[in-house]
């Protein structure tokens, strides 16, 4: 009652104003608000782990933060502020539920963004499509988030496990079809969407070609033991899907075993800095991985303008934060994306209309790989689906071949 | 056959960074009878000391005995300024400081150094193509086993290790016979970072230095410590290797990896109830 | 029937009259009616979260404080009841009150079990044994060949409960956490009453016995393992009536919400309110309820600094928690003339 009266109030006096001060054609869109924009600012609301063993996310936060610092610092969006509003939950769905209706209810946010994690977002999934909140870009790689016939206002973001997977069934089936595959797994959703993907991808032929599945725990000192299982199978194909840690562990411990697999490394870990060099550069050569990003500690993108510009982003709003950490790159490159959207949005900042122009994206991005795009469309809640293989050759990641996805 | 000799040597390669952790809470457990939940993170906090100390152009061994003095003092001024004033208080509410410790430096250390895994150095040669066990896993037990013939020999020949067991095992009558039962059980926790700083260092090149390095291990060394008897330092090492091998066959072998922690864990558990004080533990009997 | 357990020992030691005392239980039963409708929805939803872990950390003090067996485990209770509350609602449509009796049976059969090895093994050991069960747990629920029931790692969304009437109260509705608040605050109530009487008779002078001299009460005549074990079943199935309304109540269950370090908060939660101490049991779960928000909100970078430090402080100023607290002042009034 009050929130419409008061937006009478402001429209009549933006009214007037905007008649006297804006170039004909901008005023043609009438400002409309929801909860959490009005002339002045946009309220964002964002869920990450700062505590807890997750907290490595919590980079993500602040990196996404820090760009909205430089954002306001440059005048905002269409002249309005962005406040950013993140929040811990510690990578607990309870606290992810309780923590999202602070932001929803008490600070009246206009959108959450990026909430991280697959069991998070799941806690907060109908609840979000029932209070018609967006539910913006969130940060895991699961399938489900794409279903705007039944979440409209869930959209992930980043490729999704599932088509990375097939990505390396297609290009196995294309480079080595009688091979004989031994997989590494996290026991968890993201290592079983992987494999999931994966086996989708080898068809008919999964059944024959994997011999060996094998899980570790995130509590898991080592993965050595199941380095050596995998080695006995008897595998000349080896998948990765493991988290940067026990990545490096496996990549070294293959090559202190002697085993010399055709090596596929899922993309959570193919940073070049912080997994390929502390697992020994030597023992990576010909490891294969799909990638959408530009890696920081790559050098072969350390002289474009884009790093620089990232470069001098993290130097000015994210010192404290680490250059050679990948979820910075990420940070940037997401927010760039809800700028983008925001941009489009216009003075129609409704909870719709941000949905609307979420679904309505064709983006490039600095730090994206040259000829990715983010792109959606109101059948399409997958923003990022190509990624392109790269090879390490020792020292940087060479890419090859085609870009896979739409 | 090769499979199984390697996961065997490869269960004994882990089993040594358990036994590590472990014969570190056995220390402390000798010296003031508790266990301490913030050893894993004292222990990955003194790593990145060494760490930082190696990026700053320190020689290995020169990093090395810095980083256990430094956690020597360290240990000591956290007993004396931080459990000093909770020294009398039960002991749940000791506890509960060390579970404040634990959280503090975990937080500190993804605060300052980041969480990006860092390699850390061995000291000891390279492994040369396929071996049964590398030179850093032989070299790392190595260490500890100095470390437990140095800590016995202090315990049980020295008068300062004499009084330390003495005022962990009845500090009313050790400070009646003139023990300063205080400096004596923040000396235990020096020793205790001390060893936790030597298992950190020994640990990190295999897993990687990051802070929540110490989390997973700091329960296989507690399950070790208990196995082995809580008093018993031999116990730690032998219930190190032990699970070490244990948690490799059921894995590779029997129920797979999925459930191995699981099991692993309920056979220590029946174990204990066999054996309550442990494999190698004194049976302690009460009087009433 | 009323919140009486929580005020009255201190207002009848203090020598109120009775109807005094009354007024002042009826004063405090209001303002609990009415405290819902006067804040936003979110916070009815954390009132409902502490209400949660108050039963869950007297379910804990129960055997901690009053049989001094420590526990690392009852994440895992919590788990189990949650779990069994929401595969009854999720897979037979069970609506959500029927589901507390069958998660506190199912948990007190469990901690009933867990009790026989506990009553070989003491002090770390057992904690040990009890984080084992803590560790298992979570890794047990998203083995593979139960995930048609628990969901595996991605969990079971549930639906909250509709109220079964609804008015309004200064313009705000019974919605659907409203109502939830009043269940929970029911539930809550008849669990503390339950813990009141059993711990102030005869079987909460056993366990205090055991705890404090366990071969003299043995000798006493004390049948000490079942009142071990009972007290382990019965301490579960309060964790576990805990769990299954936080099953209703956040109306999603995964793996990930019951990690070992939930027992951890649980066993801070008990020595933060005061061992041995059952209105203490509120008090810790306002802290592990509110005290993390706090420190995140003072520092993003490293939260878990801050709650530590909040943590240590607190021990400082109340070794004793915050019913030690109570209990020393009053002992310096009493003795004041």
């Amino acid at each position: 009652m009050r929130q419409s009266q008061r937006r009478n109030l402001i429209k009549l006096g933006v009214a007037s104003a905007v008649a006297a001060a804006v170039p004909p054609g901008a005023f043609a869109q009438q400002k409309k608000y929801d909860p959490g924009a009005n002339d002045r600012e946009i309220k964002i609301g964002n869920i990450n782990p700062y505590s807890g063993p997750a907290s490595a996310y919590g980079a993500i936060g602040k990196a996404i933060g820090a760009y909205f610092d430089k954002i306001n610092a440059e005048g905002g969006i269409n002249g309005r502020r962005i406040k950013y509003i993140t929040l811990d939950d510690g990578y607990n769905p309870a606290k992810t539920v309780e923590m999202t209706r602070k932001l929803v209810e008490e600070e009246e946010v206009l959108l959450v963004f990026q909430p991280l994690g697959t069991p998070p977002n799941s806690a907060i999934h109908k609840y979000m499509n029932q209070k018609r909140v967006p539910q913006l870009f969130v940060a895991t790689g699961a399938t489900k988030w794409g279903d705007p016939k039944n979440f409209p206002w869930t959209m992930g973001w980043q490729p999704n496990y599932q088509s990375e997977g097939r990505i390396y069934a297609a290009h196995l089936l294309e480079t080595r079809p009688g091979g004989k595959v031994g997989i590494l797994m996290q026991n968890d959703d993201y290592g079983k969407d992987y494999v999931k993907g994966f086996k989708d991808g080898l068809g008919d032929k999964a059944k024959a070609m994997i011999v060996s599945e094998v899980t570790y725990e995130v509590t898991d000192p080592t993965v050595d033991s199941q380095m050596v299982t995998l080695k006995a199978s008897g595998a000349d194909v080896f998948f990765n899907v493991t988290t940067p840690k026990f990545a490096a562990q496996a990549i070294k411990k293959a090559a202190e075993i002697g085993w010399k697999p055709l090596h596929y490394l899922n993309s959570v870990s193919n940073a070049a800095g912080s997994v390929m060099v502390p697992a020994g550069a030597e023992n990576g050569i010909g490891i294969v991985s799909a990638f959408y990003l530009k890696d920081p500690t790559d050098p072969q993108w350390q002289n474009s303008p884009e790093y620089k510009e990232w470069a001098a982003w993290m130097a000015r709003y994210n010192p404290q934060a680490s250059l050679k950490d990948n979820f910075n790159v990420y940070g940037y490159t997401v927010a760039q994306s809800l700028v983008q959207v925001l941009r489009q949005a216009g003075n129609d900042l409704t909870r719709a209309n941000v949905m609307k122009q979420a679904a309505s994206l064709d983006l490039a991005s600095p730090m994206l790989l040259p000829g990715i795009r983010v792109k959606t469309g109101p059948d399409d809640f997958f923003p990022i689906e190509q990624e392109q293989l790269a090879r390490w050759d020792g020292k940087t990641w060479v890419l090859f071949g085609k870009i896979y996805g739409k | 056959m090769e499979a199984l000799i390697q996961q065997i040597f490869a269960g004994l390669a882990t089993g040594g960074i358990y036994a590590s952790v472990g014969l570190a809470l056995v220390m402390i457990y000798q010296s003031t009878h508790h266990i301490n939940f913030a050893q894993g993170e004292m222990a990955m906090f003194s790593t990145f000391i060494a760490w930082a100390l190696l990026q700053a152009g320190w020689p290995y061994w020169g990093a090395f005995l810095a980083t256990v003095a430094v956690s020597f003092a360290g240990g000591l001024a956290i007993q004396r300024i931080i459990l000093k004033p909770v020294e009398k208080a039960p002991v749940l509410t000791n506890v509960i400081v060390f579970i404040g410790l634990l959280v503090i430096f975990n937080s500190l250390a993804g605060w300052i150094f980041d969480h990006t895994i860092k390699p850390f150095p061995s000291p000891f040669p390279k492994s040369s193509g396929a071996q049964l066990i590398s030179p850093h896993d032989l070299g790392s037990i190595a260490v500890m086993l100095v470390v437990l013939v140095l800590l016995y020999a202090f315990l049980r020949f020295t008068s300062v290790g004499l009084a330390m067991r003495a005022a962990a095992q009845n500090p009313e009558s050790a400070r009646l016979v003139g023990i300063r039962v205080s400096w004596m059980l923040g000396l235990g926790w020096g020793l205790s970072a001390a060893i936790g700083a030597v298992a950190g260092m020994m640990v990190a090149p295999i897993v990687y230095l990051d802070p929540n390095m110490m989390g997973g291990i700091l329960l296989y060394g507690f399950a070790a410590a208990l196995l082995g008897g809580i008093d018993n330092p031999w116990g730690a090492v032998i219930g190190g290797f032990i699970v070490g091998v244990l948690e490799n066959l059921l894995g590779a072998y029997v129920i797979g990896t999925e459930l191995k922690l699981s099991v692993a864990l309920v056979l220590i558990v029946t174990i204990l109830t066999v054996r309550p004080n442990g494999l190698f533990g004194k049976t302690v009997v009460t009087r009433v | 029937m009323s919140a009486a357990p929580a005020t009255s020992p201190a207002a009848a030691a203090r020598g109120l009259s009775r109807p005094a005392l009354a007024a002042l239980v009826a004063a405090g039963v209001v303002v609990l009616c009415i405290a819902p409708f006067l804040v936003k929805n979110y916070r009815v939803f954390q009132f409902n979260l502490v209400l949660i872990y108050a039963v869950a950390i007297l379910g804990l003090n129960i055997l901690t404080g009053y049989n001094g067996q420590i526990s690392l485990g009852h994440s895992a209770f919590f788990a189990v009841g949650a779990y069994c509350a929401a595969i009854m609602m999720d897979r037979w449509g069970a609506p959500y009150w029927s589901t507390l009796v069958p998660a506190a049976a199912l948990c007190f059969a469990f901690g009933f079990l867990m009790g026989f090895p506990a009553l070989r093994l003491g002090g770390h050991y057992l904690a040990l044994a009890t984080l084992a069960l803590a560790l298992a747990v979570p890794q047990l629920l998203k083995y593979k060949k139960i995930e048609a029931w628990t969901g595996g790692v991605q969990g079971i969304v549930l639906t909250k409960p509709e109220p079964p009437f609804t008015f309004e109260l200064f313009g705000s509705p019974l919605n659907q956490d409203r109502w939830l608040y009043f269940v929970t605050l029911g539930v809550t109530i008849v669990m503390f009453v339950l813990a009141w009487n059993l711990l102030r008779g005869r079987v909460g002078r056993a366990l205090i016995a055991i705890r404090d001299h366990p071969i003299a009460a043995g000798a006493m005549g004390i049948n000490l393992p079942l009142y071990k074990s009972t007290a382990f079943g019965v301490s579960a199935a309060f964790t576990g009536v805990a769990g299954a309304m936080s099953a209703v109540v956040v109306a999603f269950v995964a793996p990930d919400s019951f990690s070992s370090f939930l027992s951890i908060t649980f066993l801070v939660g008990v020595v933060v309110g005061g061992l041995a101490s059952i209105p203490g049991a509120v008090f810790g779960a306002i802290f592990i309820q509110f005290v993390p928000n706090i420190a995140d909100q003072i520092s993003k970078s490293a939260p878990w600094a801050i709650y530590g430090v909040f943590l240590i402080v607190f021990m400082y100023v109340m070794p004793g928690g915050v019913a030690g607290l109570g209990q020393r002042l009053f002992r310096r009034r009493s003795a004041a003339p």
